[in-house]
């Protein structure tokens, strides 16, 4: 069939050309791309290594052992509260950094970045050195109220909160500083106050950075082990998280590590992708 | 509408305000005054202070030197430190992009400076209801801003501001958002609604129509002063600058008349029908002038040589610019532009009656 074979071939050259073109614009230097294939087996490998030994047969029993639920159940109460006070306190110094110009501005967001870089265990160490029973404010506490607070479960989340809410200030910050400001300029022409304007108008608009900061945030807090074991001890059902009870079994029972660890995977995956779906996904379409 | 002038009217109905503020290298001095049911427009180049000006009224932005006054009550003196914080004033502002809030309704946007002054969620729901019945916006109540049109968008905008019952109504380039087919429509419904508004109206722009339909009165600052102020069709026919020229799209010089001849700085001669003495402005439209080959014999008294310099499709006509002795814009037809071959470069005569050409008081 000459006759229809002319437009066939030519559209077997488009389709070619097409190929061609489509493959030019994503073709990636190798120098490059080699990297980042490793780079993202350095990533997802070892997590791999852990499920591939994990011992699936032995798995019930193991989760239904009384420390363990003691563990998990102190980690996701503290990791929750740890959110719930970075929240508190770290949207407000988020917006203050963001929208003001209080003097010594940089100043402050350095410092706010400290426990980002500081190595966890100095941070519980400075801890117990601020609230300790002997430290600057501990000893006051102790004194005036009868409060002790290292080595309780409030130690946890204060220790958790100490080295996530840099992540959730930092997350928020830039959500503040991309939202249109004029939008609470045009609140205050119609009489709203600065809280009400923030209330109404900037809060709603925060939510998605705000709660992909409260995710980072929990998910820095669940895994806290340094500044937790510092300032708060490892007291089974009080402050022994389940990174410190993943630490501790591995030093005598690794079976039992490699089970927990899987439990903390998968809390916090489902943490991560149980949010995405709910929120930050629903936020984007806006 | 025709609002008694400004002078007349006690200035403790509407805004009586001079503007002092300085920043980085720009100086803004204006005074305005408005009384009640009175529609200005603030024109000007970009850069001249307009956004300034609004923002100063509004509260966003603090004097350095002046005062604002509204319906009697000072907002801002910095002499006697008084300052009205913006929420506190009774100014509306329809912002340029309208700035809706996005997560709101329709109805929570325009019931939103209500709730904010404390009106209760079910009365401030229903007036909200009301005013955009009123900008023929009742199906819409419950959309979100991303679902509205921008002419749509812009009324909710005009409701918002106007449901806090302001005493002024500040309006940044209303109309600059919208594409050229809404924009008379829209531009028609905005002027019904300013009429129905009992309260002194500011309306900044650069487009000298949307000025033009809109304002009684039109203010032109350049470089934050005030060039030139009047009713619309006196600065139409009259203008003291060339941004203002170019804005109502007449040929303007400065020169100097002796009787009913004017000589240019640059040496250049124009005649005209009017009388005056000394320092002058001259203007005529580029409609007026006609374009020759070859020096037109007869009686047309204005008659300068010329070379072409440039030429651009206007509107229906095609504007040629000429340099020369007198450079003139002249509008002439598709036809006459092939006919005289007017491509840059080419030496042609430009006319004008003398009758056409209007002589005014520098």
């Amino acid at each position: 069939m000459p006759a229809s074979g002319a437009p066939e071939a030519g559209h077997a050259a488009r389709a070619r050309a097409r190929t061609r073109s489509r493959r030019t614009a994503s073709r990636m230097p190798a120098a490059l791309l080699v990297p980042a294939v490793l780079g993202l087996l350095y990533l997802v490998l070892p997590l791999l290594a852990l499920l591939v030994r994990t011992p699936w047969s032995g798995l019930p029993a193991q989760l239904a052992r009384p420390q363990v639920v003691d563990a998990l159940r102190l980690s996701l109460l503290s990791a929750t509260l740890a959110t719930a006070l970075c929240l508190l306190l770290g949207v407000p110094l988020a917006w203050v950094l963001a929208r003001t110009q209080i003097p010594g501005r940089p100043v402050v967001r350095a410092l706010v970045t400290v426990p980002l870089v500081l190595p966890p265990v100095v941070g519980g160490l400075a801890l117990l050195l601020l609230l300790g029973r002997r430290g600057l404010l501990g000893e006051r506490l102790d004194l005036w109220f009868g409060i002790t607070l290292p080595y309780s479960t409030a130690a946890v989340v204060i220790a958790e909160a100490f080295v996530a809410m840099p992540f959730l200030v930092l997350t928020v910050e830039g959500a503040l500083r991309s939202a249109d400001v004029r939008l609470e300029d045009a609140a205050t022409t119609l009489g709203a106050s600065r809280l009400y304007a923030f209330r109404r108008v900037t809060l709603p608009l925060l939510a998605p950075g705000v709660t992909a900061g409260a995710v980072l945030c929990f998910a820095r807090a669940l895994g806290e082990f340094g500044a937790t074991v510092t300032f708060a001890g490892s007291f089974p059902g009080v402050t022994r998280t389940m990174p410190i009870e993943i630490y501790l079994a591995s030093q005598t029972t690794p079976e039992t590590a490699v089970v927990l660890s899987v439990v903390l995977l998968t809390v916090s995956v489902l943490v991560l992708a149980g949010l995405r779906e709910r929120w930050l996904s629903g936020a984007a379409t806006r | 509408m025709t609002p008694a002038h400004p002078s007349a009217v006690s200035a403790a109905e509407g805004l009586l305000a001079r503007l002092g503020v300085n920043r980085s290298g720009f100086r803004l001095d204006l005074g305005l005054r408005l009384v009640p049911g009175e529609t200005v427009a603030l024109l000007g180049p970009n850069g001249a202070g307009k956004t300034t000006t609004l923002q100063v009224l509004a509260g966003l932005l603090a004097l350095t030197d002046g005062r604002v006054e509204l319906a009697g009550e000072l907002l801002d003196d910095p002499v006697c430190a008084r300052f009205v914080h913006a929420a506190e004033r009774r100014v509306g502002m329809v912002f340029q992009d309208y700035l809706l809030f996005p997560h709101l309704s329709a109805a929570d946007n325009v019931a939103f400076g209500l709730r904010a002054r404390g009106v209760p969620r079910k009365a401030a729901t229903a007036r909200a209801h009301a005013w955009l019945d009123r900008v023929g916006l009742g199906a819409q109540v419950d959309a979100k801003p991303r679902a509205l049109s921008g002419g749509q968008a812009q009324r909710v905008a005009l409701a918002r501001a106007l449901a806090t019952e302001p005493r002024l109504l500040l309006l940044d380039e209303p109309l600059a958002a919208l594409d050229a087919g809404t924009r008379a429509q829209v531009r028609a419904d905005l002027r019904r609604h300013l009429d129905g508004y009992a309260g002194c109206a500011l309306v900044v722009t650069h487009d000298p129509l949307d000025a033009m339909v809109l304002a009684d009165r039109l203010v032109v600052i350049e470089a934050g002063r005030l060039v030139q102020e009047g009713a619309p069709a006196e600065v139409a026919r009259a203008p003291r600058t060339e941004y203002v020229a170019r804005l109502v799209g007449l040929n303007l010089y400065r020169g100097t008349s002796t009787g009913m001849s004017v000589t240019l700085p640059a040496g250049g001669r124009i005649a005209t029908a009017d009388v005056v003495e000394g320092p002058v402005f001259v203007a005529f439209p580029p409609s007026a002038v006609a374009l020759y080959r070859r020096r037109p014999q007869g009686s047309p008294r204005n008659c300068w040589p010329g070379r072409v310099d440039g030429v651009e499709q206007h509107g229906h006509t095609v504007r040629v610019r000429l340099q020369g002795p007198v450079p003139v814009l002249a509008d002439v037809t598709a036809g006459a532009v092939a006919d005289l071959s007017l491509v840059p470069g080419a030496e042609v005569w430009a006319a004008v009656k003398a009758t056409e050409v209007h002589a005014y008081p520098a």
